[in-house]
């Protein structure tokens, strides 16, 4: 008999009521329930970093949290962070400075990188600070030159919009 | 779907999780997952009822008593918490510089203090430094509370002295001195990954600028981290300038260690020689010298 929970969780601002298995990863409920699929699997034990969302703010792995673990809580994809007509800054930088090439680590690469800028009262990112925060996001065309440079113009834009 | 299935329990109170562990057998803590997730996708592990405390009352948190003597860490203090928590910059700093290698942000904003030295990988960084701390581990069961000490709770890679019906509730770190001088060292392949070796070194200074007290601990060198006795036994009494640091890391070198084929016994013993004089040399610029009293 298979184990099932009611979950209530807000994802990108909508509310969503859903009952899932207990063993459902975050990942696979994005993905397969919510059909939400710009969030990428890659490795699915922590180690890509390409599943990453925000939960309550705080970047996550999201293939190693259970989609019943969520419940009550606030989830942003990378769906969440701009639209189809109106990119994020960060990802109109990512398009400018070349941070991407398959895109297949991008939705992690974002999420990441949005919460570290969030987390950053100052505007100004050093390049081994995003570099540390990218340690765990792995990509294996581009290279990470084009996605720091991204990220430092990004965290300039948004911190001037700030002020 | 990767994980097999298992039964969810999500207990309300820290009653409630200990009465699931006593009733059902092959039953597993689960908090942040950092550990136990990859191991169900990957179906290393196997679970038929996992009894997630994350959101427990009463297991979370950092608190430092009124006399600032003990640091008590809710066992599902997430390690980013712990990292960015004032009474742990002020009152145990190796702790956050050991969690900067713990993972990435990623992972440390869901896994928790009482996780990762739970599930006691013999090279995690949290286990090295409660070695070294002397932690006393605070455990519940329906049957009452105990508690287990540092060199006590890790047996074996993977393998704690808790039973089966038994819950971590909590890690107590005893505080050393405002003055004590400290340092974390490890070696990795990548950052974020496990150590290859890797030291936790306390130490404060006493009359004369003489070491009063020293720990350190190494993990890497066998099942579970080691006290590095010889190492604290050749600093106390002693000066800390360069002949004897030096002297001292030798000791470090001459504990057993062991072998695989990716990175030999001389290759560890190497690493702790080196990391350990790297992390004596750093924790002897941190001793705040400028208040230790001259004898009269």
């Amino acid at each position: 008999m298979k184990d099932c929970h009611l979950i209530q969780c807000v994802v990108n601002d909508a509310d969503v009521q859903a009952e899932v298995e207990s063993r459902m990863t975050l990942a696979d409920f994005l993905r397969d329930h919510l059909g939400l699929t710009g969030t990428h699997l890659g490795c699915e034990h922590g180690v890509c970093g390409a599943c990453t969302v925000r939960v309550g703010g705080d970047a996550v792995r999201s293939c190693l949290m259970l989609a019943v673990q969520a419940d009550g809580r606030e989830v942003t994809t990378v769906e969440g962070l701009g639209t189809l007509a109106q990119l994020s800054p960060l990802q109109e930088a990512f398009r400018d400075k070349h941070g991407l090439q398959c895109g297949f680590c991008t939705p992690g690469m974002l999420v990441s990188m949005q919460t570290l800028i969030d987390d950053h009262t100052d505007d100004e990112l050093t390049p081994d600070e995003v570099r540390e925060a990218l340690s765990g996001n792995l990509c294996r065309c581009t290279g990470y030159a084009g996605i720091v440079e991204a990220t430092q113009s990004a965290a300039k834009e948004q911190g001037g919009a700030k002020r | 779907m990767k994980p097999a299935p298992f039964t969810y329990h999500r207990p309300e109170t820290v009653e409630q999780a200990l009465e699931l562990l006593a009733v059902h057998e092959e039953a597993k803590v689960i908090a942040g997952g950092q550990s136990l997730m990859p191991m169900l996708n990957m179906r290393l592990a196997h679970v038929l009822h996992l009894v997630d405390i994350g959101r427990t009352p009463g297991l979370s948190g950092l608190h430092l008593d009124s006399s600032r003597r003990v640091l008590r860490i809710g066992a599902t203090t997430t390690q980013r918490a712990v990292e960015r928590h004032e009474s742990t910059r002020s009152t145990f700093p190796i702790l956050p510089e050991a969690l900067a290698h713990v993972g990435h942000f990623q992972t440390r904003n869901r896994g928790t203090v009482g996780g990762s030295l739970a599930h006691a990988d013999a090279t995690a960084e949290l286990a090295c430094v409660a070695r070294a701390a002397d932690a006393k581990f605070q455990v519940a069961s329906v049957r009452g509370m105990r508690t287990i000490s540092a060199d006590a709770f890790a047996r074996s890679h993977f393998t704690t002295s808790l039973e089966e019906d038994e819950l971590l509730v909590a890690i107590d770190f005893p505080a050393w001195s405002d003055k004590h001088g400290f340092a974390f060292e490890e070696f990795a392949r990548r950052h974020g990954d496990f150590a290859i070796v890797c030291v936790a070194a306390l130490i404060e200074l006493g009359a004369n600028d003489r070491v009063a007290r020293a720990a350190v601990a190494i993990g890497g060198l066998g099942a579970t981290p080691v006290r590095a006795t010889l190492v604290e036994q050749s600093l106390v009494g002693q000066a800390m300038d360069e002949n004897q640091l030096v002297h001292a890391a030798e000791a470090a070198a001459a504990l057993p260690s062991v072998d695989d084929p990716t990175y030999p016994t001389a290759y560890r013993k190497q690493l702790a020689r080196t990391l350990t004089h790297q992390a004596l040399v750093r924790a002897a610029d941190r001793v705040d010298r400028a208040n230790i009293r001259e004898p009269q």
